[in-house]
């Protein structure tokens, strides 16, 4: 019996790659390293999902709000924007942006906090009723949408537009052009092509760090919770087995509750990094 | 770790649920805030105007409170003053009254005791001349003597 099981399961290997592969319209595993015909539709069922959640969640609390005594959920939701208010107000000063940009930090903060939550569901538990639902047992499903660097990659793609944006409303585009030639270095012309170049490059690292920096934790976090659940499924193959469940359960426990830090702060830091982001983009070098 | 067109449609997402916040989520909570600590300043500064009026109404109570007792007692002197002086004035009046009808009865005794004289005058006058008279019958006679005995008579008063 036990071995006839183990020869079903898949190994160590199989099993972190099935879970680390998307649901996609092409059925397998994407091939190249970057495909514009593929679609996750895991990723955007989970992240339109907790999106419309997370507007839906505050849309309910600007519905109630009023001046009079707020209850629990109107307070901790006013907590939040008072807080998004007060770090929007501290970083960009023109009143003007404030009006789309500290909403915008607002719904990513709660937004992708929702998403990195996923990770605190158990790894297995989507995924094995995905697989009931739909009887194969290979269907594959991820739902942690910030483990899936083209949702990362595309918000802060997003922010970098916003900063684009800005920049040429701020500065007017002879303006921003004329900051990307002279700044950081000054204005003498043979510096010119040196500050371009290093423009560019801030851009790029800025935004892909944005987006990498979110989806390298989500993605570690998912691969650690996999390891860890590997090690608590070795039980029935193992005759020390009891000790390895012990294991997944304290090593488990430990590291979803080290998570919870990690899920807040990562969702924090990208909020703010938008922030400070588009706030640069409204000031001059 | 692969890049699609997930991409494309999570950066389209980002900015309608940013769009949607913008327009429906973070106006009305940004009033309703707004307007609580307005409505908590309004109300903080009422409750100081409040304690102000309070104190200022205490003291003006009691100011009040002493003036009243201040003129009570301005009352209570006059009204003293006045019922000695009313008693005065009744005593005065009592003697002068006293005095008067003493006078008066002094007067009228004085005029009875004269009338009396007078008519024991003209008594004693008449006595007199009857007497003389009875003496003298028939020389006396009175159209003659009339003179006589007026002065006579005048002699007496």
């Amino acid at each position: 019996m036990a071995t006839e099981h183990a020869a079903d399961a898949p190994t160590a290997g199989e099993y972190i790659v099935h879970h680390l592969t998307h649901l996609n319209n092409v059925g397998a595993k994407q091939a190249s390293i970057i495909d514009w015909s593929v679609v996750n539709y895991d990723t955007l069922f989970y992240s339109i999902g907790l999106g419309l959640l997370t507007v839906f969640i505050l849309w309910l609390a600007a519905r109630r709000a009023t001046s009079g005594v707020p209850g629990r959920f109107q307070g901790s939701i006013e907590m939040l924007v008072e807080m998004v208010a007060d770090q929007a107000k501290g970083i960009i000063h023109s009143a003007e942006s404030r009006r789309f940009v500290a909403p915008l930090a607002l719904t990513v903060f709660v937004w992708i906090f929702l998403m990195n939550a996923m990770d605190l569901l158990p790894v297995d538990l989507i995924p094995r009723g995905w697989q009931a639902a739909t009887h194969n047992p290979h269907a594959y499903m991820r739902v942690v949408a910030t483990a899936d660097l083209s949702a990362t990659l595309g918000m802060s793609i997003c922010v970098l537009l916003l900063c684009i944006y800005y920049n040429i409303k701020i500065k007017g585009l002879g303006g921003w052009a004329h900051e990307l030639f002279t700044a950081p270095f000054g204005a003498h012309p043979a510096l010119w092509p040196v500050n371009f170049i290093m423009q560019i490059i801030e851009f790029l690292a800025k935004t892909i760090s944005h987006g990498m920096r979110l989806f390298g934790n989500m993605y570690a976090g998912e691969l650690v919770f996999m390891l860890i659940a590997l090690m608590g499924g070795a039980w029935a193959v193992s005759t020390s087995g009891i000790l390895l469940a012990i294991g997944h359960v304290v090593a488990g426990t430990a590291w979803a509750i080290f998570h919870i830090l990690i899920i807040l702060l990562q969702a924090f830091i990208f909020m703010m990094l938008t922030l400070v982001y588009i706030g640069q983009a409204h000031e001059g070098h | 770790m692969n890049l699609n067109a997930t991409l494309i449609i999570q950066l389209i997402v980002f900015l309608i649920l940013g769009w949607f916040t913008m327009q429906f989520v973070w106006p009305p909570i940004v009033k309703a805030l707004d307007e609580r600590a307005k409505k908590i300043a309004d109300g903080l500064a009422a409750a100081d105007k409040a304690k102000d009026d309070l104190a200022r109404a205490e003291k003006r109570a009691v100011e009040e409170l002493r003036k009243a007792r201040e003129s009570a007692a301005g009352v209570h002197a006059t009204a003293t003053t006045q019922a000695n002086q009313l008693i005065d004035d009744a005593r005065a009046e009592a003697a002068k009254i006293i005095a008067k009808a003493r006078e008066d009865a002094k007067a009228e005794a004085g005029v009875a005791a004269e009338q009396a004289k007078q008519a024991l005058r003209d008594q004693v006058a008449q006595l007199a001349v009857a007497g003389a008279e009875k003496i003298l019958r028939r020389e006396i006679n009175p159209q003659v003597h009339a003179e006589l005995l007026a002065n006579l008579k005048q002699e007496l008063q």
